[in-house]
């Protein structure tokens, strides 16, 4: 059976497990339909050209995991950034680990979408917000008729949550192939400041689905700081959905890391609402073999005096595969607005692909945009430079790449996580070299 | 200390070096001067360890071990250096962080420990003193928006910094104002010892007023076709090397 088919007529089963009289459930109900139109997107679709998910879907993956997997964390450890102190929601195969999560409801929400979705507390919430800004689109609706699980964090009005938050998805290769949808919405209210940090990893070669849909409104004058690591292991795909919906004054961040997987898909999505509202997406990608990673982002302006930034550095090597697509509306309404954007790229192999393109939509007349992309190599002048100073090809090259991307890194506020990535980066560049640039 | 022998390189099929032959001995400084395109920089570039040119006949020895075969980075780590005539603009990574990586890199490949961060702090204090560069410019991205000046004395702070056996100095004076050029060549002269050689290679006498060389040896078309003491250059400067290819060429 297809997919396609599968997931429809599972939808039957997955109500067994919900309250179907809920009126989230509606939703659900209309998503599925969506989907069964929609279908999952294919290269015939503009948005989609560059990447085709037909390997990925024709894997016969579990749909809902049949039994409760645990972990030991000192197994798994390594895949936190543990030398922080945060609040931590963890999943083990699309099902809640309470005793990997640290979670609460002092002052702050740091807990799980299937309590939200189901308490009366929540409701009014959920209400408001559930499901408002997530795009119908095939994809997306998918996830929307399955949405059970996930992360659900609420900063209420002037409250700064007093650690970062981290949500992990774990899979553990019990299912021969697994498909995970996680849900998450995320509320900071008037005022109120969260920075999450976000991963998913599988921990066996089997294959693995993830369609992930984030959503997250950031009220007037708040500041959101989301880190996403995306290192996953060769048979793990990701299709990332991050809706965004900023109020005036607010300040949204979105950071990408793409360092792994078999192919990535980061839909990012960014309304603003106010004015003198700043959205910050920035992404380093370093990826090689056959792994593919594509940025898809939209930035849509619709207030005066906004700003947007986008940085995104990609490094491939081997015969992986990189797309960027940034489009920025700006409407008549939103002048003064200042909205940059800038790709640029390192091929390292001559089999190495990417493929960048802005789209710039503009409807008012006193705006500065600028978007800039360059695909390039590495400058055999400043190797050789390096090397006649004592620094090995392999160092050399190495340290090139970090003060390519360095940027992008600096921008990262939580110093244990900058740490954190760097080390990752080093990894990834098989050198053992402590830069601190 | 370095001995070539009858080089012939080229580059893309162009044969530049035709039967160099140089000798120079620790604590000796050499000057190789020659006009526009007699094959001064691809000198310097090859005994560096550039890899797009081509040795096609002859050797460079470096204390009597053939260094042909070495990368560039492993010639660094025996003490070779080169002060490059156009050195590269690397953003995103600090002067300070350069020489960091370098020095450890290179103490690496010798078999020792990294230096400490205190020695290593003192001995950027001390070679930057030398060469009077501000410690606000050690921080900056190197050569990145530099002038033709701060490029050239932050390479002789660099070789400071490296402290090496042999350096090649490739038109160091060029974009240079005299203040600077007095800077660079004191520098220089108080890194020259007994056990280290240097190699300048210039278009220009000037230079050579404030780092007096032993001997001075005229690059043409890819030979050393005449040398002498530090008269010659003065001759050179006086004359022009239309002389010298009238020489050649009787």
């Amino acid at each position: 059976m297809e997919l396609k088919d599968k997931l429809v007529s599972s939808f039957l089963a997955f109500e067994n497990t919900v309250d179907v009289d809920a009126a989230v459930h509606d939703i659900r109900s209309q998503a599925i339909k969506t989907f069964e139109e929609k279908g999952f997107p294919t290269k015939k679709e503009e948005a989609w050209k560059y990447t085709s998910l037909n390997t990925v879907l024709k894997h016969d993956y579990s749909i809902f995991s049949k039994e409760e997997n645990a972990l030991d964390f000192k197994d798994i450890k390594k895949y936190f950034v543990h030398d922080l102190d945060t609040y931590k929601i963890v999943f083990i195969d699309g099902k809640y680990s309470s005793h990997l999560s640290e979670t609460t409801h002092e002052k702050i929400d740091v807990c799980l979408m299937s309590s939200a979705l189901t308490h009366e507390k929540y409701s009014s919430i959920i209400n408001n917000y559930f499901n408002k800004i997530a795009v119908q689109d095939g994809i997306t609706s998918l996830n929307t008729a399955f949405s059970k699980e996930g992360a659900y964090i609420f900063i209420p009005k002037n409250k700064i949550a007093d650690k970062p938050i981290q949500i992990i998805h774990f899979s553990t290769g019990n299912e021969s192939a697994q498909m995970l949808q996680p849900r998450n919405l995320i509320v900071a209210e008037e005022n109120s400041q969260v920075q999450i940090i976000e991963r998913h990893q599988s921990l066996t070669d089997n294959p693995v689905l993830t369609n992930a849909v984030t959503e997250i409104f950031v009220d007037k004058n708040a500041i959101v700081d989301y880190y996403k690591i995306q290192n996953d292991n060769q048979n793990a795909s990701l299709i990332d959905n991050t809706y965004i919906e900023q109020q005036t004054q607010s300040i949204a961040s979105v950071h990408t890391f793409a360092f792994g997987g078999n192919i990535t898909r980061n839909n990012l999505n960014f309304y603003q609402k106010g004015e003198r509202i700043d959205s910050i997406l920035n992404g380093i990608t370093i990826i090689e073999g056959k792994q593919h990673v594509d940025h898809n982002t939209l930035v849509h302006h619709t207030e005066p005096n906004c700003e947007s930034h986008q940085d995104y550095k990609g490094i491939f090597d081997e015969r992986a595969t990189g797309v960027f697509n940034g489009k920025i509306i700006v409407n008549k309404e939103a002048q003064k607005t200042n909205a940059f954007q800038s790709n640029n790229n390192i091929l390292l192999s001559d089999k190495a692909t990417v493929n960048s393109k802005p789209q710039l939509e503009i409807f008012a007349d006193d705006v500065k945009c600028s978007h800039g992309c360059t695909i390039g190599q590495l400058d055999d002048n400043a190797l050789f430079y390096m090397r006649s100073r004592g620094i090995a090809e392999k160092e050399a090259k190495a340290l090139l790449m970090y003060a390519f991307a360095n940027n992008v890194l600096e921008s990262v506020k939580i110093p244990q996580l900058k740490t954190r990535i760097n080390k990752l980066i080093a990894n990834k560049l098989g050198v053992n070299i402590g830069f601190d640039l | 200390m370095l001995d070539i022998k009858d080089l012939h390189a080229s580059v893309e099929g162009k044969e530049i070096l035709k039967g160099l032959n140089l000798n120079v001995k620790a604590g000796e400084i050499h000057a190789i001067m020659g006009p526009n395109g007699a094959g001064k920089s691809t000198l310097a570039s090859i005994v560096a360890g550039k890899e797009e040119y081509e040795v096609t006949k002859g050797n460079i020895l470096l204390d009597n071990e053939d260094i042909e075969e070495l990368a560039a980075e492993e010639r660094a780590h025996k003490g070779v250096f080169l002060s490059f005539q156009y050195p590269v603009e690397i953003p995103g990574v600090t002067v300070t962080n350069f020489m960091k990586t370098a020095i450890n890199e290179t103490r690496k490949a010798q078999g020792l420990e990294e230096m400490p961060a205190k020695d290593m702090l003192k001995k950027i204090r001390e070679k930057s003193e030398l060469l009077e560069i501000d410690r606000k410019f050690l921080s900056r991205s190197l050569n990145e928006g530099f002038s033709g000046g701060e490029k050239k004395r932050n390479e002789i702070f660099q070789m400071a910094m490296m402290e090496p056996k042999l350096a090649i100095l490739d038109e160091t004076d060029s974009g240079l104002d005299i203040d600077a050029l007095r800077i660079v060549a004191n520098g220089v002269n108080k890194l020259k010892s007994e056990n280290n050689a240097i190699v300048v290679i210039t278009h220009y006498q000037r230079l050579l007023d404030y780092i007096v060389p032993d001997f001075v040896h005229v690059l043409y078309d890819g030979k050393i076709v005449k040398s002498g003491t530090k008269e010659l250059a003065l001759e050179l400067e006086e004359k022009g090397y239309d002389w010298i290819k009238e020489e050649i060429n009787a």
